[in-house]
């Protein structure tokens, strides 16, 4: 501490001799700097100016337009769209985007890992005899949606299906699984009426005459 | 990663692929590898979103996937890669320049996917020419196929790395990742297809319904056929070969720049003969004799053995370092020439040093008058280029004064504070005030060299230098964060004028769909009307902002090009 009183004096002592960097004796250093450089300083030297011709024209239009065919393109992964307020009777004749989530096109599943593939819950529909023979065993699924139009739930189906061809036996074993899971469900779906609302009558009669307070109509 | 280079990454990611993509791929720049859970559990997305991101940057060679122990697959993001998408226009630009619009439509759909197998590139890129072709013509398959193996030929696109077989008989259950293998022999083997058809035309509204029923029968019968020939094989286009041809681009035009337009034919000619039989990353190119390089140069070029043989030394002797010539050695020679003839030849070869110059022109007594001529690959650091692109950068921000103290000092490598005021004849304040400035910005910096051992300041010498890695590597710093700032500017601009752009383009579309259905002129008008004068200004405005940031990003890009090259290069030499 007394060495900086000492020898201070004078300008700031540096360890190497400032003559030899260039700095004279007495000569006027510009101010110390007491804050951060201003956000956007002013310039002193015009930019140089940008190319032109007909290359670089052409480049800006390509990286413009490859700008807009990506975001069209199926690899632009959109967020899924905030819920509406209340739910709408539309919503389920309007074609959302890919079904839960699921991808809108069709990589070559032997070249990823299995882990990557999402599975969707299919709406098991009436299929027609025509797709029986091909596809005995029980499909995994994939990429369905409850879309009322037949005709192009027809196709989706002969799509998803001739894709699974060849899947693997153990996906196939894992995916009944899944399957057996929500078979009940499917089958209520099947049919219009809430299973839970349908009395089938088993129990009528059932009822022990405890109560024979009220009379049984 | 530097903070800079994952900026531009997140941002580069967000605007070709999304948020979601964005977050992810960002994510694992940032942390390496990691499998899918935790990504899941660090970033907050919901799985099948993760799931979702991921498919997409692998199909795009955006990430890469390893089965570790255990069964669990690790994801790696390649940041590097994500950067090249700055560059897609100019591989799609070289492409058309090389091999016209098929070309450029093959290299863009390659670009656009990621991978495809063969048969869907040209597909799609027949149907996209049909379209642009008059009614009644159609483009047959078997042009768009001949483009594309001319460009597998000459190695612009590549086959991907090859999925294992899965025969079905295997008993043990397949493994939860495919491990891909790179099959280096096939890299570039076209498989024979037999590709027979055209483009077919988007249709117009009126046959809508009568191909309605064909096209669902045309889909029942596409389902039973077998999947297509070259399934399983799939292609992509190759980067490292593009970054090769702008190399070269950059080496002919430096030999033209310095010396004249034969020249930098003749340096281009020996360039192209080696395009496919040296590695894009070998710091020289196989020796080539000059007979080889009178016969190769181009048909117009009618210049006679004698001047070519004139240029050659000229071009080994340059003393700009563009080319010093490097000795041979006799018994490099082939045995079958030893005794042939005594007469001494030169083996000539040219090449670009990272730093130093060093021409070394020596001649070897061998038996054939062979002139074997060498060229060094990468060119960036042609110290030229290097120059230019630091003198661009210095100028810009401390004038023309600062870029000739700069070349003086590189030139001369290590310079006084005196000898630099009377180099460059500028007064000694300025060149001080100058010097000081660059110092503090990097651009320059001091090397001392002690008088005696003890390192007193005065009697020490403090010395100017360049130090041209590290000025590089910091300039590149500098060129990613231009362009992240440009993107942001970019992005903020279209975003204030949201509005604005929408209702243009409503109000196109209404009266593109007007002009569809014949309206008059006055009601047209009045559509026209409704966008304001000082709107149409305000739009006219914007528009030439977001050309002039595009354009920008588009020239940084490339001084990005030289720079990352140039660093690449000397790092692999040391």
């Amino acid at each position: 501490m007394a060495g900086r009183g000492g020898r201070g004096r004078g300008r700031g002592q540096m360890t190497f001799s400032v003559e030899a960097v260039g700095i004279g004796k007495g000569e006027l250093l510009p101010p110390s700097t007491l804050q951060p450089s201003p956000l956007f300083p002013p310039m002193e030297y015009k930019p140089v100016p940008l190319q032109t011709g007909e290359e670089v024209e052409y480049m800006l239009a390509l990286k413009q337009e490859l700008r807009g065919a990506m975001k069209s393109l199926p690899y632009y992964v959109k967020p899924a769209a905030p819920k509406k307020d209340v739910e709408r009777y539309s919503d389920k004749y309007q074609t959302s985007g890919p079904i839960d989530n699921a991808i809108d096109w069709n990589p070559d599943w032997r070249r990823l890992p299995r882990e990557l593939k999402i599975r969707v819950r299919k709406l098991r529909k009436e299929r027609t005899t025509l797709l029986l023979p091909k596809h005995k065993q029980r499909l995994p699924v994939d990429k369905e949606e409850a879309i009322k139009k037949l005709e192009t739930l027809e196709k989706k189906e002969e799509e998803v299906t001739s894709e699974e061809e060849g899947e693997k036996e153990e996906e196939e074993e894992g995916k009944e699984e899944e399957e057996e899971e929500y078979d009940e469900e499917e089958h209520e779906e099947e049919t219009d009426y809430i299973m839970s609302y349908f009395d089938n009558g088993e129990e009528f009669g059932a009822d022990s005459d405890d109560n024979m307070d009220e009379a049984i109509y | 990663m530097t903070q800079a280079e994952i900026k531009l990454c997140s941002l580069l990611l967000q605007e070709h692929f999304g948020e979601i993509v964005e977050k992810i791929g960002t994510h694992l720049i940032k942390t390496g590898s990691q499998p899918l859970r935790v990504i899941a559990k660090d970033t907050g997305m919901l799985l099948d979103q993760v799931k979702k991101a991921l498919c997409v940057l692998i199909q795009h060679n955006l990430v890469t996937y390893q089965l570790q122990k255990r069964g669990i697959v690790e994801y790696e993001a390649l940041c590097s890669r994500v950067l090249r998408i700055l560059r897609y226009p100019r591989y799609i630009y070289t492409a058309k320049t090389l091999y016209s619009d098929m070309g450029e439509l093959i290299v863009e759909e390659l670009l656009l996917n990621g991978k495809m197998t063969m048969s869907a590139v040209v597909q799609k890129v027949a149907d996209r020419l049909t379209e642009t072709m008059e009614d009644g013509k159609t483009m047959d398959y078997a042009e768009v196929s001949n483009t594309f193996v001319r460009l597998a030929d000459t190695h612009f696109i590549q086959r991907c790395p090859v999925a294992p077989e899965i025969s079905k008989a295997s008993a043990a259950p397949p493994p939860p990742a495919p491990t891909l293998a790179v099959n280096e022999k096939d890299m570039y083997l076209v498989p024979t297809l037999n590709l027979i058809g055209k483009g077919k035309r988007r249709r117009s509204f009126d046959d809508e319904e009568k191909s309605e029923h064909k096209a669902k029968r045309q889909k029942q019968d596409a389902d039973s056929k077998e999947p297509p020939p070259d399934d399983g094989i799939y292609w992509q286009a190759n980067i490292d070969r593009f970054h090769q041809y702008f190399r070269d681009q950059a080496i002919v035009s430096a030999v033209a720049n310095r010396m004249d337009q034969t020249s930098s034919e003749i340096v281009r000619t020996m360039l192209r003969m080696s395009e496919i039989t040296t590695s894009s990353n070998a710091p020289y190119t196989q020796p080539l004799s000059s007979n080889e390089i009178f016969r190769s140069l181009p048909a117009g070029y009618n210049i006679v053995k004698q001047i070519l043989d004139q240029y050659l030394t000229l071009l080994a002797d340059d003393p700009t370092h563009m080319a010093p010539a490097m000795a041979g050695q006799a018994g490099s020679l082939p045995e079958k020439y030893a005794g042939a003839t005594s007469q001494e030849s030169l083996s000539w070869s040219l090449s670009v040093n990272p730093g130093i110059v060093a021409g070394a022109c020596t001649s070897s007594i061998s038996t054939r008058p062979l002139h074997l001529w060498q060229q060094q690959r990468w060119n960036p650091s042609s110290r030229r280029e290097l120059c230019v692109s630091c003198c661009v950068a210095a100028p810009s921000r401390f004038g023309s004064r600062c870029a000739r103290i700069f070349r003086l000092v590189l030139r001369k490598k290590h310079l006084e504070q005196k000898q630099v005021e009377d180099f460059a004849m500028i007064p000694a304040k300025e060149a001080k005030d100058i010097l000081y400035k660059m110092l503090s910005e990097n651009f320059v910096s001091l090397q001392e060299i002690p008088k005696t051992p003890d390192h007193a300041p005065s009697r020490t010498f403090y010395l100017y230098t360049v130090n041209t890695l590290s000025s590089a590597r910091m300039l590149l710093h500098r060129c990613y964060k231009s362009v992240a700032n440009l993107i942001e500017r970019r992005q903020y601009e279209t975003k204030e004028n949201k509005r604005l752009l929408e209702k243009s383009q409503r109000v196109e579309a209404i009266l593109a769909s007007m002009q569809a259905t014949g309206a008059e002129e006055g009601q047209l008008q009045e559509i026209e009307e409704m966008i304001t004068a000082p709107e149409r200004q305000q739009l006219e405005s914007l528009k030439r902002n977001v050309n002039k940031i595009d354009a920008s990003e588009n020239q940084v890009d490339e001084t990005i090009f030289v720079l990352e090259s140039y660093i690449e290069s000397t790092m692999k030499k040391l």
